[in-house]
C-alpha cells in the first residue's frame, strides 16, 4: 500500500511539481518548434513519453553495469535505440505527423528531459520507480506542449485540433504561429504557473503556521 | 519616465511624469489634426478607441494586480495615442484595441509598469500588429483633405513604392512637397512631416527631449542612405522615420541616460532603418530599428556611465586640464 502511494507521488511529480516544461524549463527546443498546432503537441509528447519510459527502464536495469566515466555516451546509445524505433514506427503508420514534426523526431535523442531523467533519476533508482518517473515526466511534457499548441493554434489559426472554433469572421493572429508567438505563449504560461505555485506555497505555509 | 536612483545632491524641479506626458501629448496635437484632416473622422475614431483601450487596460490590470493605479500620469493615454497614430486610417477598430491592450498589458505592465519596460510599448505593439495582420497594416488610402463627406477612395498600397530604396527612390520636387505636407497615403500620424517637425520644436523648447536622439537618427539615416546609393532627402521624408525619431526613439525609459549613449542610440537607429529598408523583406524598417536599439539600451547604459557628481576626473582628463 505504502509502496503504491509512493509510486503515485513519483508519477504526479513529473506532471505537476516538477513539470519538465513549466517547472524545470527543460526541452524548450521542441516546445518552441513544434507547438504551432495542438496535434503536434500530442504526437511529439507521445513519442517522447515512449522513449522516456523505455530508456528509463533500460538505464535503470543497467545502472550497476555502466562505468561512471562513460555513462553519458551509454545513455545516449540507449536513448538512440528507442528514438530510431519511434521514428521508423511513425514514418510507417502516421506519415502526416512524421512530416509535421520533421527533424524534431530524431532530435528527441538530445532532448534534455530524457537525458536529465536518465542522469538524475533512472541511474539512481529501481526499475519500477524509474518507469513511473518516465511516464509522469512524459505525460507532464505532453500536457504542457499540448496546452501551448492549443493556445497558439486557436489564436494563430482559429482552430483547435483542426476544428474551426472561432468562426470564419475571426482573422487569425499570424504572429502566434511564428516563433515570437511561441515565446510569448510560453513566457506567459510560465508566469501563470509561477504565480499559482507561489500562491499554493503561501497557503500551505499559512496552514502550517496555524497548526503550530 | 523612469525613476532614477542617484546620490545627493538632488535638485528639485517641478517636472513630474504627468507634465512630461502632457507636453508630449500637446506636441502630438498638430499630427493628430493633420491626420484627421487628411483621412477624416474614421481616423479620429481609431485614435479615440486606442486611447480608451490603453487607459482601460492600465486601469483593469492595476486593479487586478492590486497595484497603485497610475492612469493619472497620462502615460497610458500617450501610448494609446501613439499606437493609434501608427495605424493606417482604414484599419478595423479591433486592430486599435488589440494594439493598445498588447502595448499596455504585455509590454508595459508585465515588465513592471512605467519606467521598467525594456521596449517602447507602442513600437512593440506596432511590430506585433504588422506581423499578425500584415494586410490590414499596409492598406493605405489616398487622403481626402478635409472633404469629410466624400467616400473614401481606397488606393493601392503605395508604401512599397514610396519606401523601398530599390525602386525609384528619388522623389521629385512636387512629391517631396506632398510628403512634407502629408498629402500622401500613409499611417494616420506620420504623413505630415511639417507637423512632426512642429512637434519636435515644441518638445525641444519645453526641454522634454534633447536634440541628441532625433538629430543623430535622421542624420545617420541620411548618411547611410547616401552610402547605400539612395537619395537622403527622399529617405528622410518617406515612411515613419521622422515620427519614430521624434516621438518613439526618444522615450525616456527605453533610451540611454547619457548624452553620449543617446548619440550612439540615435545613430544606430538611423543606420538600421536604412539597412532594413534596403535589404530587409519589409519596405519599412523604423519599427525594428528602434526596437533593436531599445534592447541595446541597457548595454549602452552599462558601458557609458555618467561621472558621479563631485568625483574626480579620470587622470587623463585631469592632465589635459592642467
Amino acid at each position: 500500500m505504502r509502496k503504491s502511494k509512493e509510486l503515485g507521488s513519483v508519477f504526479l511529480n513529473g506532471i505537476i511539481t516538477e513539470n519538465p516544461t513549466f517547472r524545470l524549463v527543460l526541452g524548450t527546443c521542441p516546445t518552441m518548434a513544434i507547438t504551432t498546432q495542438a496535434m503536434n503537441g500530442i504526437g511529439m509528447g507521445a513519442a517522447a513519453t515512449f522513449v522516456l519510459v523505455c530508456s528509463n527502464i533500460v538505464i535503470s536495469l543497467l545502472r550497476n553495469f555502466i562505468p561512471d566515466k562513460v555513462r553519458i555516451p551509454a545513455f545516449v546509445v540507449v536513448i538512440c535505440t528507442f528514438v530510431t524505433m519511434v521514428q521508423m514506427f511513425m514514418q510507417a503508420f502516421v506519415p502526416a505527423l512524421y512530416d509535421a514534426l520533421g527533424v524534431f523526431i530524431p532530435l528527441i535523442v538530445v532532448n534534455c528531459i530524457i537525458l536529465a531523467r536518465a542522469e538524475a533519476f533512472a541511474s539512481k533508482n529501481g526499475v519500477l520507480r524509474s518507469a513511473m518517473d518516465g511516464l509522469g515526466m512524459g505525460i507532464g511534457f505532453t500536457l504542457a506542449i499540448t496546452i501551448i499548441g492549443t493556445i497558439r493554434e486557436l489564436l494563430g489559426n482559429g482552430t483547435v485540433f483542426g476544428a474551426n472554433i472561432l468562426g470564419t469572421a475571426y482573422e487569425p493572429m499570424l504572429l502566434m504561429i511564428l516563433p515570437t508567438g511561441g515565446f510569448l505563449t510560453y513566457g506567459i504560461l510560465l508566469g501563470v504557473m509561477n504565480y499559482l505555485t507561489s500562491r499554493h506555497d503561501k497557503k500551505k505555509l499559512r496552514k502550517g503556521g496555524a497548526q503550530l | 519616465m523612469s525613476l532614477r536612483i542617484s546620490t545627493a545632491p538632488h535638485i528639485r524641479k517641478g517636472v513630474t511624469t504627468q507634465k512630461v506626458m502632457l507636453h508630449v501629448l500637446i506636441a502630438l496635437v498638430p499630427c493628430v489634426i493633420a491626420g484627421i484632416y487628411r483621412f477624416g473622422f474614421g481616423a479620429a475614431l481609431l485614435l479615440a478607441i486606442s486611447m480608451c483601450t490603453a487607459m482601460l487596460a492600465e486601469l483593469i490590470f492595476q486593479k487586478l494586480a492590486k497595484k497603485p493605479v497610475t492612469t493619472n500620469d497620462l502615460s497610458a493615454l500617450l501610448t494609446g495615442l501613439i499606437v493609434g497614430l501608427n495605424l493606417p486610417p482604414q484599419a478595423p477598430w479591433w486592430l486599435a484595441v488589440v494594439g493598445s491592450a498588447f502595448a499596455i498589458i504585455l509590454v508595459k505592465q508585465l515588465f513592471g509598469g512605467i519606467g521598467d519596460n525594456f521596449m517602447n510599448p507602442a513600437m512593440a505593439a506596432r511590430a506585433v500588429l504588422l506581423a499578425s495582420w500584415p494586410v490590414h497594416m499596409t492598406k493605405f488610402i489616398a487622403p481626402i483633405n478635409g472633404n469629410f463627406g466624400a467616400d473614401v477612395i481606397s488606393g493601392a498600397t503605395q508604401l512599397t513604392a514610396i519606401n523601398s530604396v530599390n525602386s525609384p527612390l528619388t522623389l521629385s520636387g512636387a512629391d517631396l512637397f506632398n510628403h512634407f505636407t502629408g498629402n500622401i497615403p500613409g499611417a494616420i500620424g506620420e504623413v505630415s512631416k511639417a507637423m512632426i517637425v512642429l512637434g519636435l520644436v515644441y518638445l525641444l523648447l519645453t526641454r522634454v527631449i534633447t536634440w541628441h536622439i532625433p538629430v543623430t537618427m535622421v542624420a545617420s539615416a541620411a548618411l547611410m542612405s547616401l552610402i547605400l546609393g539612395g537619395d537622403p532627402l527622399s529617405n528622410i521624408v518617406s515612411g515613419g522615420l521622422l515620427f519614430g525619431a521624434v516621438y518613439m526613439a526618444t522615450d525616456y525609459t527605453t533610451s540611454p541616460m547619457t548624452k553620449k549613449g543617446q548619440v550612439i542610440f540615435g545613430a544606430g537607429c538611423g543606420i538600421f532603418v536604412c539597412i532594413i529598408r534596403k535589404y530587409g523583406a519589409y519596405p519599412e524598417g523604423v519599427t525594428y530599428a528602434i526596437l533593436f536599439m531599445n534592447c541595446l539600451t541597457p548595454l549602452l547604459d552599462k558601458f557609458i556611465r555618467p561621472r558621479v557628481y563631485g568625483a574626480e576626473k579620470k587622470q587623463k582628463e585631469a592632465k589635459a586640464d592642467a
